[in-house]
Parts: C-alpha cells; sequence; structure tokens
C-alpha cells in the first residue's frame, strides 16, 4: 500500500486572499484574517467542586462562573454555560493540553472533549470591527458592554459563533467550520461598507 | 420580536431560542396505571390562557440551558425568568 502523508486544511485556507483583501480594501478600518488550528477542548464539570479548583491550579486561571473568559498565558478559557467551559490553547497543544486537564479532573463526574476541529477561529480587528458585526448581530456591543475578555455565544449573520473581545479592541469569532465558508462570504459583502473612500473615488 | 432573559447569558433576541411549550407538566409518577385518555391527557393537553403563562425555553443558540417563563400570552410581555426545577414565582 502506498504510504500516505496526511495534509492538514483549515477551514478558511481556500479564503485567505479574501479575508487579506478586506484589510486593504477598506484601509485598514476592518482587518480579517484565519486563526487556524486552535487547540480547543470542551470541559464540563461542576463548578462549585473539586475538580473545578484542581482545573484553576492546573491552568493557573480560574474558571469564569458567567460570561465571559479568562486568560493565563498561551491558554483562554471560554465560559459556554454554568457548567461548562472551552478551553482554547495553541495549535499542536491539544494532546497534552487535554492530558493536564484529564489528569487534573481526576476521578471527578467531568468531561473533557478536544473539539479543535469542530470550529475554526477568525480574527477581526480594525477601528470598524464592531461596526461590522452589529450589522449582524443583536448583541450591545459598545466597548461598555462588551470588552476585552468578554464571551459571547450568539448568532451573527444567522450563524452560531462564539465571539470573544481580545485586546487592543480585536475579536475572535469561533465559527463551526461547515458555516465559515457562508461566514466569510457575509463578513466581506458586509465589510464592503467600509471601504476606503480613496480607493472609490479613484 | 422579543427580548428574552436568559438567567445564564442575559438578555438576547428571540431567535436565539426555541419555545418548550407549557411549563410545570410532571411527568405521571406510575405512567403504567394511567388509562388511554389520562395518558392521552398527559401526552397532548396542554393550558391556552389568555394572559401569564408559564413556559419553556431553551437558549438555543448560546448556553443551550432550558429555563422557564412567564409571559403574557396578550401582551408578550415578560413576567418573570427563573431556572429549571424552581417552582413558579407568584405574581402580584
Amino acid at each position: 500500500m502506498a504510504e500516505q502523508t496526511m495534509i492538514r486544511r483549515s477551514p478558511l485556507a481556500p479564503a485567505a486572499d479574501r479575508l487579506a483583501g478586506v484589510g486593504s480594501a477598506t484601509g485598514g478600518a476592518v482587518t480579517l484574517a484565519e486563526v487556524p488550528f486552535l487547540t480547543q477542548l470542551n470541559l464540563r464539570l461542576d463548578p462549585t467542586g473539586p475538580a473545578a479548583e484542581a482545573v484553576a491550579a492546573e491552568l493557573g486561571v480560574a474558571l469564569p462562573t458567567g460570561p465571559g473568559s479568562a486568560s493565563a498565558g498561551e491558554v483562554t478559557v471560554l465560559w459556554l454555560g454554568p457548567d461548562e467551559w472551552l478551553v482554547v490553547g495553541a495549535p499542536g497543544t491539544e494532546g497534552e493540553l487535554e492530558a493536564r486537564l484529564r489528569s487534573a479532573v481526576g476521578d471527578a463526574h467531568a468531561s473533557v472533549v478536544d473539539v479543535s476541529a469542530q470550529r475554526t477561529t477568525l480574527l477581526l480587528g480594525g477601528a470598524r470591527a464592531r461596526d461590522l458585526l452589529a450589522l449582524g448581530c443583536a448583541l450591545d456591543l459598545h466597548p461598555r458592554s462588551f470588552g476585552t475578555g468578554d464571551c459571547a455565544q450568539t448568532l451573527l449573520a444567522r450563524a452560531q459563533v462564539v465571539l470573544v473581545g481580545r485586546e487592543a479592541g480585536e475579536f475572535w469569532l469561533l465559527v463551526r467550520a461547515s458555516f465559515a465558508a457562508y461566514l466569510v462570504d457575509w463578513l466581506v459583502d458586509a465589510s464592503t461598507e467600509f471601504t476606503s473612500t480613496e480607493l472609490t473615488a479613484g | 420580536m422579543m427580548l428574552i432573559p436568559c438567567p445564564w447569558c442575559g438578555p438576547r433576541e428571540e431567535a436565539e431560542f426555541h419555545y418548550g411549550g407549557q411549563a410545570h407538566v410532571a411527568y405521571p409518577s406510575d405512567p403504567a396505571a394511567l388509562s388511554d385518555e389520562e395518558w392521552a391527557r398527559f401526552l397532548f393537553f396542554r393550558d391556552n390562557p389568555k394572559g401569564p403563562f408559564a413556559e419553556r425555553w431553551n437558549h438555543s443558540a448560546s448556553c443551550r440551558r432550558w429555563f422557564n417563563v412567564v409571559r403574557d400570552t396578550v401582551t408578550n410581555e415578560i413576567l418573570a425568568v427563573y431556572k429549571v426545577g424552581a417552582p413558579r414565582p407568584v405574581l402580584a
């Protein structure tokens, strides 16, 4: 049998040029890029039990108990529900991170599931990033109510996303792999509203 | 479009939710002892009040948790939101 090489392709690899084109077309008012292959682990446990404390000690950061996120180094913990979190880490660390979490929860009633392939991540930046999101999202995105470290699962252009406020006014959009191409189509189309006038006037 | 206050996520638009019908419909303690008519009443018969109605909602686009809502079926005004297992609040 011929030797087979596994080639990993991110869901938005074919759209990289179009994503980069948004930044140049809008003069940087909106920038888009994929952050492929982030480690994503779904963690479910009793937030009041000893496993929650053990995981917090292992990760070096307490699990958020309400909508929001918490970061420690390369690892970001997103709140998904009262007993559910998404632990996001650097690409390629899923095996090591899963083993660490599993040993931390021990025999407790908990689950750690590698869902890295479920979603891909879009990094959205630029001065008009909030205006772009507001075109398809009903959340109040004013920095006063949704800023750095905030996290919400919601609908963006009718697609389910996990929206995370990052530093410097940037956002993570975690979207299911099968919705990613649609969401990019929508984002690229919506961003034409912010096309820099210098380009269109010429 | 209603703005439904999820007890976990806060107020969100109605499109993020899935409707679950009347709340507080208890499963029969001994289903085998029911007559066909009693079983049919448990399965299919629901209240249809004009006014406050306790119903279940699921925040399907976000935290995916079930919770209960008391909604006025005339005005769509949401009078109370409470977690599953909690008794229906007494409204003034």
